[in-house]
């Protein structure tokens, strides 16, 4: 694995292997093969579980356990056809929502995250410190406490009911994790390189785009992953500021509401379920990569 | 821009402006900061750069966290002072202290077993041919929304009675069934907290993909001549392990184990989708949820989430003394 | 927020040019979708009167929206039943399903973000939204529908401190027991007529091996609250409406002996291994099981007797013969004796925070007896308290019994008594307290819980 962005300073040079993969190879090989396997099975069962029961009729969901199909196959497609139906379910609206929600939710908050690190890590200004410790601690506040005061503002301003209070509110509550982390990675990049730009006379802004950027990439892609993922995943701020109408509600809400007024309905959560699973799954796979030589958060001083 | 957009091409049109508009806040941050020159500039970029930040948090998280702080002094309606009494309930109620050392549990438990968990798999493949595939596979429970969990494990979880023509639905009683054993029903027993672990194994279950992620790329980034010059001295795997590659990621664990402890104090939709915090499940910030939403008790409610606030301490203080340790 | 986007001016002019053009759009689509609806729609509304909305004046193009707690599939013949009227008056109703209403409600008209309409399920919910001040009293002709076309003790469920707020909509019994007529007729049950027939045909089927009774009071975060319904219908039973109401009030405290009665009573049931829980386990499965899958164990032939309101036809699987001689039916909740009939049950009822022309107008429309019965044409599993609403209308056998027992004249019809409690109690300690008493927990343990979280005031 080459960490590419990094060669450019002395201290880290390419890793062929790493130290976890020596460990692992003298680990007795076998062992450590079966302890992944174990674990990658353990992990992956039960959604595949779901996976199959997303293919069964609705009556064998609910009268015998998924692994019956391997005695008894029924396969179905009707559970995918009733949640794509636009006269009831209609999940494409939703998925489009859940697009249009996620995309500026998980961009604004990585741009002002990746500032406020940066400044936090490498400018020298006055109560830093404080601010800093304070910002980390507003992680804790629980997100209900804020919903009623935030839906007050909303409504005040007029945009209640719109994209507005869900891209506010996410990018909002993203801050403090999205800072902590991106800060511990900032702060591990060598500061020659920022000295260096500063001994040629670089300001602030322009050694944040030509020095830190392309090393924060990879930090970048990988936040903005998780980012993604909670708020593709996120109900609470969805059911406060979205409601239940299909113009604004991401689809874990129509997911929630597929139970029915008094009914239960697994056989459409399954495959409703696998429906909100493929962007996410999709993201990460793509991403992947950057992933890999990303999060270099912590890792040993340069 | 404003308001609501109802088609497809509509809401792509609305998303667009509102990044423009997002790209137009942040220039007009940048130019100015760009333009600062001389002593206290250090200063100002600063202040500049967290501006928008500190805008939004002081809207959105600090406002109405130190209203909740004042609510939390008042009673159920918000109308009357009552001091400390929310407090006093919370320490005295036999369902609240219930509820607080579930917590605990919850705290102690998750952060070390997932960062565990996703350490020794992250290990495990790594430089492995199927290394992503594998990865993959961990990870997916983090793709998964909580309404989707709820469902995938009751399929693990459920509970079908003992009977000739009834068969399990959930996987773990049909494991105990085929062993000769006799369904349990696992969520409502909390004998030994069966059924709280039995809920700290979903939140394990989606966070150790997390750990696992963000510890696979601190592995990646040891350097190798460190690695060398040990293979060379003859090292063990397991002293590789201990006196390698833990201090190399030391730093990587303690962040991860601080996001795991807080993102376990808020954690509210496991609980609330799995047993609704009935039989002796519930943790305070379904509790809180409860209080607030159900029981419309504002002042516990606020009480509530100033005791997360105070149970979050230890570790922010902890974060502290690392950042100090480092500098 | 968007204080500082001022800064940039040509950006906000650029901004609010799209926002008109939006709204444009928006309007655009609007007239597309009345143009949509005409063709399918002529029946129906020529079936209806649309002189009756000219009183509030021209209403075309106006958008009047509802918030309610009622999703798929029950939304549907909902939409279905606004058509007429989105005919006559232009007026477009935007129709907004959640299912965690009952909690959003509360947070978005404390926000100041409430919806035009509100379908309140709950008078105990209705005071609190009353109390946030957003909500309007209903207008004149929505009072004097109700008057005409709904009992005084349904006026008053919509009634908050002598001002009357919200007529009611729908309505469900909750005195019902789920059965098979098909088994009855085999084993040569009979339906009982009091509470002692029903204890002795509880024993019969017992003797027989076999578990009467099932039950299931799973309900995601609200578990536990077809127990309450079971404590209130012996509550009604065994001590009265006069005790019912204080009780209620909480004029009487809820750990009273008439309380601790009615608790016990249920317990003989629900409580007795011997009689729970057909098909599904001990008594402790009745905590573990939803109460939507429950009933089903009637048609698995494992159960004989299922205690849950007239909603519940939904829950059988569609084909189900639910028919007085078919494969499952229900029985009205036998009282004391023959004579007296106490019927518990429940609705929703239709609190506005807008006193908008179009909104009155809808409102008016739904408290109309035209509405019930376009509503009833329309759906299955639905019933009214509306008098106006013909029982031929109602195409569900269970809805027609419903219909019939809410209009039996001999009928004392009390409102599901925790859904008016605070909800402290009603939609808290009350469902808890309960799901721990099946689990275990004595009766006075139980009681005096809930008696301790009642509000002080």
């Amino acid at each position: 694995m080459t960490v590419t962005p990094l060669t450019t300073t002395p201290e880290v040079t390419p890793v062929q292997l790493s130290a976890a993969a020596v460990a692992k190879k003298r680990l007795s090989s076998p062992w450590a093969s079966l302890a992944a396997i174990v674990i990658a099975v353990l992990w992956t069962l039960p959604t595949f579980g779901l996976l199959l029961s997303s293919f069964r009729p609705e009556l064998d969901i609910k009268r015998t356990g998924w692994w019956t199909f391997f005695t008894d196959p029924q396969v179905t497609l009707d559970n995918y056809r009733a949640v794509f139906d636009s006269d009831s379910v209609n999940l494409g609206t939703y998925f489009v929502n859940s697009l249009m929600i996620c995309i500026p939710s998980v961009l604004i908050p990585l741009s002002l995250a990746a500032l406020a690190a940066y400044a936090f890590a490498w400018i020298n200004f006055r109560g830093k410190n404080i601010l800093f410790v304070a910002v980390f601690a507003l992680q804790i506040v629980p997100l209900q406490v804020t919903l009623i005061p935030l839906l007050t503002i909303f409504a005040k301003v007029g945009i209640a009911g719109t994209f507005w209070p869900l891209w506010l509110a996410h990018s909002t509550f993203a801050l403090p994790l999205a800072i902590y982390l991106l800060h511990n990675f900032i702060k591990e990049i060598p500061a020659g390189l920022i000295e260096a730009a500063r001994v040629d006379g670089a300001g602030h802004v322009s050694i944040f785009f030509r020095v830190m950027l392309p090393l924060l990439t990879p930090a970048l892609a990988a936040f903005g992953i998780f980012q993604f993922l909670w708020v593709w995943n996120d109900l609470l701020v969805a059911l406060v500021f979205a409601g239940g109408g299909d113009t604004v509600a991401p689809i874990t809400l129509q997911l929630a509401n597929l139970t029915g007024t008094r009914g239960t309905a697994w056989h459409l959560l399954a495959s409703g379920t696998f429906v909100s699973i493929i962007v996410p799954v999709t993201v990460f796979l793509l991403l992947q990569r950057y992933f890999v030589r990303g999060l270099l958060a912590g890792s040993v001083k340069g | 821009m404003f308001s609501t957009a109802s088609t497809t091409p509509e809401k792509l049109l609305q998303m667009l402006s509102a990044l423009l508009l997002f790209a137009a806040v942040l220039g007009v941050v940048l130019f100015f900061a760009s333009r600062v020159r001389g002593k206290r500039s250090d200063n100002l970029v600063g202040y500049l750069y967290l501006l928008p930040v500190v805008l939004l948090l002081a809207v959105g998280l600090v406002y109405p966290g130190l209203r909740t702080i004042y609510e939390s002094f008042f009673d159920a309606q918000g109308n009357a002072f009552i001091g400390v009494d929310n407090y006093k309930t919370i320490l005295t109620d036999g369902d609240q202290l219930t509820v607080l050392g579930n917590t605990i549990v919850w705290v102690l438990i998750v952060p070390v077993v997932a960062t565990a968990v996703g350490l020794i798999y992250a290990i495990l493949v790594d430089k492995s041919r199927f290394e992503s595939f594998a990865k993959a596979l961990i990870f997916l429970p983090m793709a998964i929304s909580m309404v989707a969990a709820g469902v995938i494990w009751k399929f693990m979880y459920e509970y079908r009675v003992d009977q000739p023509n009834v068969k399990q639905i959930g996987l773990i009683n049909q494991i105990l069934v085929w062993f000769g054993g006799k369904p349990v029903q696992l969520l409502i027993t909390d004998t030994g907290k069966l059924n709280t672990l039995l809920l700290i194994v979903v939140f394990i279950w989606i966070q150790a993909g997390f750990a696992m992620t963000i510890l696979s790329a601190a592995i990646k980034a040891i350097p190798d001549e460190i690695v060398e010059a040990a293979r060379l001295d003859g090292v063990s795997p397991w002293s590789m392990f201990v006196k390698i590659t833990l201090p190399s990621v030391r730093t990587t664990i303690v962040v991860v184990l601080t996001t795991l402890a807080i993102g376990t104090l808020k954690v509210f939709d496991v609980v609330r989708t799995m047993t609704g915090g009935n039989f002796k499940t519930s943790v305070i910030a379904n509790e809180f949820y409860s209080q607030l939403i159900r029981a419309d008790n504002q002042g516990l409610a606020a009480a509530l989430a100033v005791v997360l606030f105070i149970l979050v301490i230890p570790i922010i203080v902890y974060n502290i003394r690392q950042v100090r340790q480092e500098a | 927020m968007f204080g500082h986007s001022g800064s940039s001016r040509s950006r906000v002019a650029l901004a609010g040019a799209l926002g008109v053009g939006l709204v444009f759009g928006l309007a655009a689509c609007g007239g597309d979708k009345d143009g949509d609806s005409s063709g399918s729609t002529d029946s129906a509304a020529s079936s209806i009167d649309c002189a009756q909305f000219s009183q509030f004046g021209e209403l075309k193009g106006k958008t009047v929206s509802v918030y309610t707690g009622i999703v798929t599939p029950e939304d549907a013949p909902h939409k279905k039943s606004y058509e007429p009227f989105e005919k006559c008056t232009g007026v477009t109703v935007k129709y907004e399903g959640d299912k965690s209403f009952e909690t959003q409600i509360l947070v978005r008209a404390r926000a100041g973000n409430p919806p035009d309409l509100a379908f309140v399920p709950q008078p105990g919910l209705l005071q609190q939204l009353v109390a946030t001040g957003k909500a309007v009293a209903a207008p004149k002709e929505v009072a004097d529908n109700t008057d005409k076309w709904f009992g005084k003790d349904w006026k008053a469920y919509g009634t908050v401190d002598g001002k009357f707020y919200a007529a009611p909509l729908g309505a469900n019994v909750k005195s019902l027991v789920w059965y098979s007529p098909a088994e009855f007729k085999d084993k040569g049950y009979t339906v009982p007529t009091t509470l002692d027939e029903l204890k002795a045909l509880s024993d019969k089927i017992a003797a027989t091996g076999s578990k009467p009774w099932c039950a299931g009071i799973g309900s995601g975060d609200a578990t536990g609250w077809p127990v309450t319904d079971w404590v209130e219908d012996f509550m009604l039973r065994l001590n009265g409406v006069d005790a019912y109401d204080k009780w209620v009030k909480h004029e009487a405290p809820f750990n009273s002996p008439e309380d601790i009665a009615a608790w016990d009573a249920v317990g003989s049931y629900l409580k007795n291994d011997k009689y729970v829980n057909g098909g599904l386990g001990d008594v402790k499965s009745i905590a573990s099981t939803t109460f939507q899958d429950a009933g089903l164990q009637i048609l698995e032939g494992t159960c004989s007797l299922h205690r849950q309101a007239s909603f519940y036809a939904a829950n059988f699987p569609e084909g189900t013969d639910i028919s007085e001689n078919g494969q499952i039916y229900a029985f009205y909740l036998p009282g004391k004796d023959a004579t007296t009939k106490p019927v518990l049950g429940g609705g929703e009822f239709v609190l506005a925070f807008a006193d908008r022309p179009e909104v009155k107008a809808f409102q008016y429309f739904l408290s109309t007896d035209t509405w019930a019965n376009l509503k009833a044409k329309s759906s299955s599993g639905w019933v009214s308290a509306n008098k106006g609403l013909k029982i031929e209308n109602l195409t569900n056998p269970i809805d027609a019994l419903s219909a019939k027992i809410l209009q039996d004249p001999n009928a004392q019809f009390r409102f599901d008594g925790s859904d008016q409690m605070p909800a402290a109690v009603g939609s808290n300690a009350f469902w808890r307290q309960a799901t721990a008493w099946i689990t275990g927990q004595d009766t006075q343990t139980t009681v005096n819980n809930i008696e301790a979280a009642w509000p002080k005031k």
